[in-house]
């Protein structure tokens, strides 16, 4: 079995919880964050439900005490908390110490801020500072200006797989010894955008989601921020840090069947797992629990499962639940969301419910776990897919 | 470090660079501080039902993926790593725009499927059948070379491998226009060509795409090996001064054994000075090559330096357009590449014949 990369820290904010703390609180006791939408202003508000944090941009804004004229986007703001945490935990004060570099995913940067001041621009100057801020890389840039890494900063725009492909993408860096500390998640911020863009696709549940349900109706759009703080195994040893889990496997394939949907026989998904468990030294039945991309579509969690049952055969497929009914789907950060919940899994030994479940689908036999229940566990597989085929799936260990 | 060789290449831009026999041959010059690419006949390589709802960025892409490969003699890549600053602004504008005026409604998925970063890298990978590894990167001026990085790195843990790498940004029609609005593209039209004697702020936007094929197996098709790449998000000049210094230092070259530098001076009075102070201090002995008053700018533009590299080896001559200071090498053997974006996306590497 390969050793894997060292995860010295985490940092999450997401609808279930500010930070780490209140997110095991909250998947501990059972308690989701979906709701109807309160900050954001959209036409949709009263037909969909989605995991929003309750936090306005002011809020933001003053938690993380930014001078008035910034040009933080949501997106920004939510990734510098995460960010910050991950670092606080990882217990580094001086992050210029060694070789540190950032890696962030997002899909659609600043498009909440945009969206908001787009019409305004030609006639008004007061907003203008936001059109930079649209990009992908000035939101990752504002977060690691925060943080005070200046060089090695990068953004993967993957989709829905970015923030996975962001620890992937870590974990090789500090494995080759191209670097020795990164800071890797994703960030994505509710947006008009979004919203309109998965409601044309029809894949916006206006009720809580239900993860492999055979009566799944789609979709719950969430917001959030994950980061984790990965070292070199030199300054592990060097500062005797306590170690959170280690990321042992990675791989990311494409499905090259649509540029959305996903083949009905999972092939991306099959090869990215296939591949992650290859490059972790481990066999199928090692896997002691999936958490799933699972976001309750139709397409999605049909070509998931198909590619489960698959790779450890459907009988033996192992303890698997979906954690996208406690946050919604969170898009780009979702792969580092559900990563912060892995490491929590392994060290609370609790299996975290897929929550909403009914009925069995119709096409195999597997169940998810609907209890929260505890289970000593070693080894845990995390997929996360995204539009344009991307598959990707990491592999964490205690 | 494990051998990094660019073993093919092809460069859509506002010049007729996608002509493989061609190199800066004639020169077309542009007025207006917008403008577009000038494009091969996409036909040639996008069957025309599919080549409907592409947006240029689509197209560019694809077509010059396939260009790179031919050139390289490989017919599917081991992985495909697309870098762009900007995405598929086009169809991200027209989804946008249509929530803003209609109130989110009336709205159709097509748009929406395609505004995401990573359409073009998805669409190679379709167009191609390509199951392998797929990655897009979006860091502003260092959307390319944070592709690249990877690509080395892949390299790194499987030499054999051949990546397909790209950059591609596209002008959409009002998303770039508020680059105008906040000081990054001139206000007023300008011979481009004159772009380094502006005397104003703000540089010339286009569009383009730039795909390689990288492998850490030197073939007949080698065009180059790319010693080294670096990324620095934010430094200031003094500082990017040192770190060119230290990352020459770790492969062993000093400047004398450079025979070029390629520069990305975009004629910007608020940000040129991180090149110029370079070209009177540590370059002002080598010669130094400008290209973005034949391209303009956009977050992949520095793309067009690696194309610029792999074609003067491959031809051992410069274009004098490219010229801007006095000194002429003997050779061209080691050309070393820098660019950076209102001081930030600051990016250095080391290309050699091979």
């Amino acid at each position: 079995m390969s050793k894997g990369v060292a995860i010295t820290g985490m940092g999450i904010i997401s609808s279930i919880g500010n930070n780490v703390e209140e997110n095991l609180n909250a998947l501990k006791s059972v308690s989701h964050g979906i709701s109807r939408i309160d900050l954001l202003e959209t036409r949709h508000r009263d037909q969909i439900m989605v995991g929003e944090i309750k936090k306005t941009n002011n809020d933001l804004e003053r938690e993380l005490g930014l001078n008035p004229l910034n040009s933080f986007s949501r997106t920004a703001m939510l990734g510098t908390i995460a960010a910050k945490e991950a670092l606080a935990d990882a217990q580094i004060s001086d992050v210029n110490e060694y070789r540190t570099g950032f890696i962030s995913g997002t899909s659609v940067g600043g498009m909440d801020t945009t969206e908001k001041y787009y019409l305004q621009y030609p006639e008004s100057e007061e907003n203008r500072r936001y059109i930079k801020a649209q990009h992908a890389g000035y939101t990752t840039q504002s977060v690691s200006n925060y943080l005070g890494i200046h060089g090695y900063v990068s953004t993967i725009s993957t989709a829905c797989s970015s923030a996975a492909n962001a620890i992937m993408l870590g974990a090789r860096m500090i494995k080759a010894g191209k670097i020795d500390r990164m800071i890797v998640g994703g960030t994505d911020a509710l947006s008009k955008f979004t919203i309109n863009g998965f409601g044309t696709l029809m894949i916006l549940s206006d009720e809580e989601c239900t993860p492999f349900d055979d009566n799944r109706k789609g979709l719950n759009l969430g917001e959030a921020a994950a980061f984790l703080v990965l070292e070199s195994d030199e300054i592990v040893e060097k500062e005797n840090k306590n170690i959170l889990g280690r990321v042992a496997g990675w791989a990311n394939a494409n499905d090259a069947y649509h540029q959305t949907a996903s083949s009905s026989d999972g092939e991306g998904a099959y090869l990215a797992m296939k591949k992650a468990l290859k490059i972790a030294g481990l066999k199928p039945q090692d896997i002691d629990y999936v958490n799933a991309h699972g976001t309750a579509t139709p397409n999605n969690d049909l070509s998931e499962g198909v590619a489960m049952t698959r790779i450890f055969g459907e009988e033996n497929t192992p303890v698997f639940s979906s954690t996208k009914a406690f946050t919604g789907h969170t898009l780009a950060a979702a792969g580092s969301v559900e990563a912060v919940y892995s490491l929590l899994s392994l060290r609370e030994n609790l299996i975290f419910p897929n929550l909403n479940f009914k009925t069995k689908m119709k096409e195999f036999s597997l169940v998810p776990q609907t209890e929260l229940i505890p289970k000593e566990m070693k080894t845990i597989l995390s997929n996360s897919f995204g539009f344009g085929g991307n598959c990707s799936t990491l592999i964490f260990t205690k | 470090m494990s051998d990094c060789y660019i073993n093919g290449i092809a460069n859509i831009s506002a010049q007729p660079t996608s002509d493989p026999n061609l190199f800066l041959d004639e020169i077309i010059s542009h007025k207006e501080s917008i403008f577009r690419s000038h494009d091969p006949n996409y036909k040639e390589y996008i069957k025309p039902a599919a080549m409907r709802r592409m947006s240029k960025s689509v197209k560019m892409g694809v077509t010059a993926a396939s260009m790179a490969l031919k050139s390289s003699g490989v017919e599917m890549p081991d992985a495909i790593i697309t870098g762009t600053g900007m995405g598929c602004k086009q169809d991200s504008e027209k989804f946008l725009e249509k929530i803003l005026y209609d109130d989110e409604q009336f709205l159709t998925p097509t748009l929406f499927i395609q505004s995401t970063h990573n359409t073009v890298g998805g669409q190679v990978a379709l167009g191609l059948g390509c199951k392998a590894y797929n990655l897009t990167y979006v860091q502003g001026a260092a959307s390319f070379e944070t592709s690249l990085i990877d690509a080395q790195l892949m390299l790194s843990e499987e030499s054999e491998k051949n990546v397909l790498v790209g950059g591609i940004d596209e002008v959409a029609k009002n998303s770039t226009l508020l680059h105008k609005l906040d000081g990054q593209i001139k206000g007023d039209d300008i011979n481009v060509i004159d772009l380094f004697n502006s005397g104003t702020g703000g540089t010339v936007h286009s569009e383009g795409a730039t795909f390689m094929v990288l492998s850490g197996e030197k073939t007949e098709n080698s065009y180059a090996k790319m010693v080294d790449i670096e990324t620095i998000s934010k430094a200031s000049e003094v500082e990017i001064k040192d770190i060119i210094e230290s990352f020459l230092d770790r492969q062993g070259v000093t400047m004398d054994s450079v025979d070029a530098v390629v520069l990305g001076n975009n004629g910007d009075i608020g940000y040129d000075h991180y090149y110029e102070n370079l070209q009177t201090s540590i370059f002002s002995n080598t010669e130094q090559l400008c290209y973005k008053h034949l391209i303009g700018d956009y977050p992949v533009a520095s793309s067009f330096g690696f194309w610029l590299g792999c074609k003067i080896f491959e031809n051992n001559r410069v274009p004098s357009i490219l010229k801007v200071n006095e000194v002429s090498a003997k050779k061209y053997d080691t050309i070393l590449l820098y660019n950076q974006y209102l001081g930030k996306n600051h990016s250095i590497a080391l290309l050699q014949r091979c």
